[in-house]
């Protein structure tokens, strides 16, 4: 019991950071209709913004968090206006492969001024310590890094449901053509969903910074990867659907390597995936039945 | 108050408006009728600013707003309701008419004018919790009208208004726009159901394939042997 309590908790912090960075391929689909596949490499361009950030400026880890944020912001609004709004009406396909392009160019970019080496992310950037809770590690690492990405995701809900901004990205992603008779104006409605999407990825990036400790160019591709199965698991373009479907994706992962080997871990996790998609192919969230006209 | 002087609409190489010019003056319920695939969702649209003509221009109280965005037209105080109804289907119906008037900044008034609304259609306000997606066709139709009444319209563009619903409805329908015409608001009424458009209308247009083939007043083409034959059931 007790080691399945440990599990739980390393589960949920990488769930959560699944989540966060599902939350940003589900919004970006929702709204054009892309798989945004250079959103895992935003959050490495936010993983290093924060690291040079506490090497550089010396800042603390929250507002590293905030400066990459804030960065990755900027970063997600110029790819959306540069590679991918002048494809808005071209195949679905060209934006994709666009998309894919986006992706080795952050990778290699990186590279190329920063060298492909690891890097270490500053001890004293974040104090680890480790609490005993009735017997379950409880690591410093892992509070910060799931109640940061749970407040993200309140602060997120509010203001997809509260405020006029949210409400007209929900109402741009149901209808583009009813929000503009409204007077919403759909590419500043995209921009700010890339904007808020990508900001969600470099917080996660920097969160894998503090939880595994070394960051690298080419790191975006697997977490990426797994998020995006997450986004597609809970049902793609559906906000509580990403979430679900991020915490899921991390619980299973901890539980096959915990109790089986990290050997299967991706196999195992991947495989109840397909499982999941086969029995119900819109995803956990999914509505059978396109309630888009 | 709006001109639309001989535009050419395109959809790539399919030439949808030819030549089209309608004017609607202040205060009155002009309607354009025609068949199915006549272009008026297209004439809409463009008025709009979904569409932009090729060629030809469009006057709205002294400006030209032949290339305007659609977000600036409704800050000129041109609303549409849309064919098909077109609400939010998964946003209540309060978050529907919050929509209406996003350009909007006086709060207060947004408050009172929502209230209107609700006074107007009482089924909604019952319902300004629910789902926009899970009303009926009717309360739908109510809740597109209402959401473009928001934006506190000087000019009202309503497409189809009573499509698909039951003829008790029509009626109602029918006697909300009168009355929100009656109120100061101007319409420009598209519709197939050209008995009941000219029974409202002061002015009208029949539209054949991209054309304006014939107008008067309501009066006029409800006497008119054509129309009689063509839309009216003889
Ligand atoms: N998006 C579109 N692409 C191509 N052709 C279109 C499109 N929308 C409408 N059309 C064509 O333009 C013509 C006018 O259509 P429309 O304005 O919708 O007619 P109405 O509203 O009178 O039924 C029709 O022939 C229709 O097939
Ligand atoms: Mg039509």
């Amino acid at each position: 019991m007790q080691e399945f309590l440990q599990q739980m908790v390393n589960g949920l912090s990488l769930g959560a950071i699944y989540a966060l960075i599902a939350l940003g391929y589900t919004m970006v689909y929702g709204i054009i209709m892309l798989i945004n596949f250079a959103h895992g490499d935003i959050l490495m361009v936010g993983a290093y913004i924060g690291f040079f950030s506490v090497v550089v400026l010396g800042t603390n880890i929250f507002v590293a968090m905030a400066i990459a944020m804030i960065a990755c912001a900027v970063l997600g609004v110029v790819i959306e206006k540069v590679a991918y709004r002048p494809l808005r009406n071209s195949t679905r396909i060209a934006a994709l492969i666009t998309a894919i392009g986006v992706s080795f160019f952050l990778e290699y970019t990186t590279i190329f001024f920063l060298t492909p080496n690891q890097r270490v992310y500053p001890a004293e950037a974040f104090p680890v310590t480790n609490y005993d809770v009735m017997g379950i590690t409880l690591s410093s690492k892992d509070i910060f890094v799931f109640i940061s990405a749970v407040v993200l995701m309140v602060i997120l809900q509010y203001i997809i449901k509260r405020t006029k901004t949210g409400k007209a990205m929900r109402a741009v992603s149901l209808d583009k053509e009813a929000a503009m008779l409204m007077g919403i104006s759909v590419d500043k409605t995209i921009s700010i969903t890339f904007a808020i999407g990508s900001a969600l990825a470099a917080a996660a990036g920097v969160m894998i910074g503090v939880y595994y400790n070394s960051i690298n160019p080419l790191m975006g591709i697997i977490p990426g990867l797994k998020a995006f199965v997450a986004a597609v698991l809970g049902g793609i373009g559906i906000i509580p659907g990403a979430m679900v479907g991020g915490f899921l994706m991390g619980i299973l992962e901890t539980l096959v390597s915990g109790y089986g080997s990290s050997l299967y871990r991706d196999a195992v996790a991947f495989g109840v995936l397909i499982i999941i998609l086969l029995i119900k192919p819109t995803g956990l969230f999914g509505k059978n039945t396109g309630e888009k006209v | 108050m709006l001109q639309v002087k001989e535009i050419d609409v395109y959809y790539g190489a399919i030439h949808a408006l030819k030549k089209l010019s309608i004017s609607v003056e202040q205060g009155s319920i002009v309607t354009l009728i025609g068949a199915n695939g006549a272009g008026k969702t297209t004439t809409l649209k463009t008025i709009s600013g979904l569409l932009h003509p090729r060629s030809g221009s469009m006057m709205y109280k002294n400006q030209d707003i032949t290339q305007v965005n659609p977000e600036k037209i409704v800050g000129l105080g041109i609303s549409q309701v849309p064919e098909g109804r077109r609400v939010f289907p998964s946003m209540s119906v309060l978050e529907n008419l919050e929509m209406g008037a996003y350009l909007r900044k006086d709060k207060k008034q947004i408050a009172k004018d929502m209230d209107n609304v609700f006074e107007r259609f009482p089924r909604l306000k019952e319902r300004y919790k629910q789902m926009a997606g899970t009303l009926s066709g009717g309360e739908q139709q109510m809740l597109a009208i209402g959401r473009a009444l928001m934006a506190r319209p000087e000019l009202l563009l309503m497409d189809e208004p009573s499509m698909g619903l039951a003829p008790l409805l029509v009626k109602e329908i029918f006697e909300i726009i009168k009355d929100i015409n009656e109120r100061g608001t101007t319409i420009l009424l598209v519709e197939q159901n050209a008995n009941m458009a000219l029974s409202i209308a002061d002015k009208a247009y029949v539209i054949e394939t991209g054309e304006i083939v014939l107008h008067g007043s309501a009066q006029e083409l409800m006497n008119s042997e054509q129309v009689k034959k063509a839309y009216l059931g003889g």
